[in-house]
């Protein structure tokens, strides 16, 4: 999809409590959201767009798992094949003492590893461009972004949308890339959610 | 339809004033944007002065030896490792306000839990210091790595608390600097989507990441700080256990004690949160946030400090009736003669600490002196003298006179490089901060805003206008969750 242009039909809403009622009637007007754009996270809004849970956290389990059996495997094999040493005659396999060591690599690999995790899911690095639907999602704005197919009648989904409550809307072109994201594979329709 | 999570309007509000979204950026951004005042300036130059002061400090000991220190054959770690038992203590803080404080849901640490963060960030980097040049042969320090080496493989010792030291205080710097920058993503976006000059939008728009605050990000987010938090919770706990472990793990009369690890982590919150008093008390004012670090604020943290405060007092006489009751001999001399004796050598430096630590915060079980700026700035500098007294008593006075008489040491004062060291890692903590203060957004932008609705002065108030109105509808339109 690299290089294509997308159109969006960008509508602003100043509250949330209008925001909630206007992310519902419009999905359940068929229309798809592309994403919405909140200053902070709005508890309920990734349910009411219908978006799955992260599984980030089985992420961080893994690879906090993988810290742990790090630890343990390297002290492990260095104290008991590599070079075993004589403590006053105690087990070489002295696992106690390694338990501190063990707890710092495992939340280490988990911290580190979720850090790198989200910003890859997120796309989020120094140096990365992304369009901005609206400079105030940042700061008191709550920026609904649909997607128009060619199907879509623009200056009905604007309609809409003012209807809805939006005190800003206007239609942007898009140049897409990877950056951009989709919820193609994680947001659910309001039919499938609904089961009607 | 509600999107409130109802706060009992018992509950002070934690934003004072008549805000809404735009004017918490605007408040807590427009010191970043603005040019630093001439106070800022002074700051900064004490500051850089004294860090110079402490690289040439460190210049000298690791050019002449440690024989600069006036560290002796029986006084081994004195000034120097009491300062790092001191700043990691002072790092604990941040973290219990930005990982404990979430996991317990308590709104109010939204208002500092980014400059505790920092703080604790600055402080872990000064404490690091001190063992590193402690090394002597510093360009060694590399050697309490576990890599593959020629030396035989030559491995470092797993089961030295020394080692468990650079794993615990290593992890911990990493965490809290992931947990710091994750959090200030999203509010660097927002100074970067308002930067007007081309520094700014250079600065903020590399260091934001590409931040959209798009929906499914903040979930992310969201779940990303739940589990730093769940981590750094029982990393904090670790780290300053590690501390105490350098110590109890040993033989030494004074040391050998099983009560250590919850000793020191009480000990390490309580001067924490009394070096974020001193410095939230200074930012608010300078910055003009009194609206967000309010009174609720400074009144939560005193009783965490007379909690904390008495939990050290619980421990000092707990320490001191077992080695009593202990009867051993050496333990016993320990407590009795090198420490409570007010007429031997260090007998002061023990009262210095009983006073500082547990007689003066007990001044804040009352809620007028709890709420009183110049009482709490004094407190926090007493507890902060005080927690590092303790350090040095716990070190000087347990290994000034050990077993053999014959090797009891001389009396023992640092050297004018020692002190000139501690005072350089202020000059490095300040001059972190001063730097933090004026290019970052000392308070977390969106975790405000999050919580504005349900704790803001002017939300609250119209709230308990609609529910005195019709207590039935405010219950079902604002309380109840319909969504």
């Amino acid at each position: 999809m690299a290089g294509g242009i997308k159109k969006f039909v960008v509508g602003s809403f100043d509250d949330e409590k209008v925001l909630f009622p206007a992310v519902k009637n419009v999905r359940k007007a068929g229309y798809k959201i592309h994403d919405v754009y909140t200053p902070f996270p709005v508890h309920g809004l990734d349910h009411a767009m219908g978006i799955r849970e992260t599984s980030l956290h089985t992420a961080g389990f893994i690879f906090g798992i993988t810290g742990t059996t790090t630890a343990l495997t390297g002290i492990g094999w260095i104290f008991t094949r590599d070079w075993p040493l004589n403590f006053g005659g105690k087990p070489h396999f002295d696992l106690p003492a390694w338990i501190p060591i063990t707890f710092e690599l495992t939340v280490l690999f988990s911290a580190v590893g979720m850090v790198l995790t989200f910003c890859y899911l997120c796309n989020l690095a120094p140096f990365i461009k992304k369009h901005h639907f609206h400079p105030r999602a940042t700061d008191d704005l709550f920026v609904m972004a649909i997607e128009c197919t060619d199907k879509t009648n623009d200056a009905e989904v604007q309609a809409f949308l003012q209807n809805a409550g939006a005190q800003e809307v206007n239609v942007q072109e898009v140049e897409t890339g990877w950056w951009i994201g989709t919820y193609d594979r994680t947001q659910k329709l309001y039919k499938e959610e609904k089961g009607y | 339809m509600s999107l409130l999570k109802y706060e009992s309007q018992q509950r002070e509000p934690l934003i004072d004033g008549n805000k809404d979204y735009h004017q918490v950026t605007e408040d807590i951004i427009r010191p970043i944007e603005m040019k630093p005042s001439t106070l800022w300036y002074i700051g900064f130059f004490i500051s850089v002065s004294l860090l110079l002061f402490g690289v040439y400090s460190v210049y000298r000991e690791v050019t002449y030896g440690i024989g600069q220190w006036n560290l002796n054959k029986t006084i081994g770690w004195g000034w120097d490792i009491t300062n790092f038992v001191w700043w990691v203590g002072i790092g604990h803080a941040g973290t219990l306000i930005s990982a404990i404080l979430l996991l317990f849901r308590q709104g109010w640490r939204t208002g500092v839990n980014r400059a505790a963060e920092a703080m604790t960030i600055f402080a872990v980097m000064c404490a690091g210091q001190f063992p590193i040049w402690h090394m002597g042969r510093v360009w060694m320090a590399f050697f309490v790595l576990p890599y593959p080496n020629t030396r035989g493989p030559l491995w470092v010792n797993f089961n030295s608390p020394l080692l468990w030291d650079v794993f615990a205080v290593g992890t911990y710097f990493t965490v809290s600097l992931l947990f710091w920058y994750s959090g200030l993503i999203p509010d660097l976006a927002t100074v970067r989507d308002r930067a007007k000059t081309k520094f700014r939008k250079f600065f903020y728009g590399v260091t934001a990441f590409g931040w959209t605050g798009s929906t499914k990000h903040w979930q992310r987010h969201e779940s990303l700080s739940l589990v730093l938090a769940g981590l750094a919770t029982p990393l904090v706990l670790s780290v300053h256990t590690i501390v105490s472990f350098d110590f109890a793990t040993s033989v030494v009369p004074g040391w050998h004690t099983t009560i250590f690890p919850p000793y020191f982590v009480a000990g390490a919150i309580f001067s924490g949160f009394a070096m974020v008093q001193t410095l939230m008390i200074v930012v608010r004012k300078v910055l003009n946030l009194q609206d967000y670090i309010t009174m609720g604020h400074i009144d939560a943290m005193n009783k965490v400090i007379v909690l904390t405060g008495s939990i050290v007092g619980c421990a000092y006489l707990t320490e001191l009736f077992i080695a009593w009751y202990g009867q051993n001999p050496y333990e016993w001399y320990a407590f009795k003669e090198n420490r409570a004796n007010l007429f031997t050598p260090y007998g002061w430096s023990y009262w210095l600490m009983m006073f500082c630590n547990v007689v003066s915060p007990q001044l804040f079980w009352s809620r007028k002196l709890r709420r009183n700026i110049t009482v709490t700035f004094f407190m926090s500098i007493i507890v902060n003298i005080g927690m590092w007294f303790e350090r040095f008593v716990i070190i000087v006075s347990s290994v000034y006179r050990d077993f053999l008489p014959s090797a009891w040491s001389t009396y023992y004062s640092p050297s004018i490089w020692e002190v000139g060291f501690y005072l350089g890692t202020f000059g490095l903590f300040f001059t972190c901060f001063f730097i933090f203060a004026k290019y970052f957004p000392v308070i977390a932008v969106a975790e405000i805003k999050a919580v504005l609705k349900t704790s803001g002065e002017n939300y609250k108030a119209k709230m308990t206008e609609m529910e005195k109105a019709d207590s039935e509808k405010f219950y079902i339109e604002e309380v109840a969750h319909a969504h």
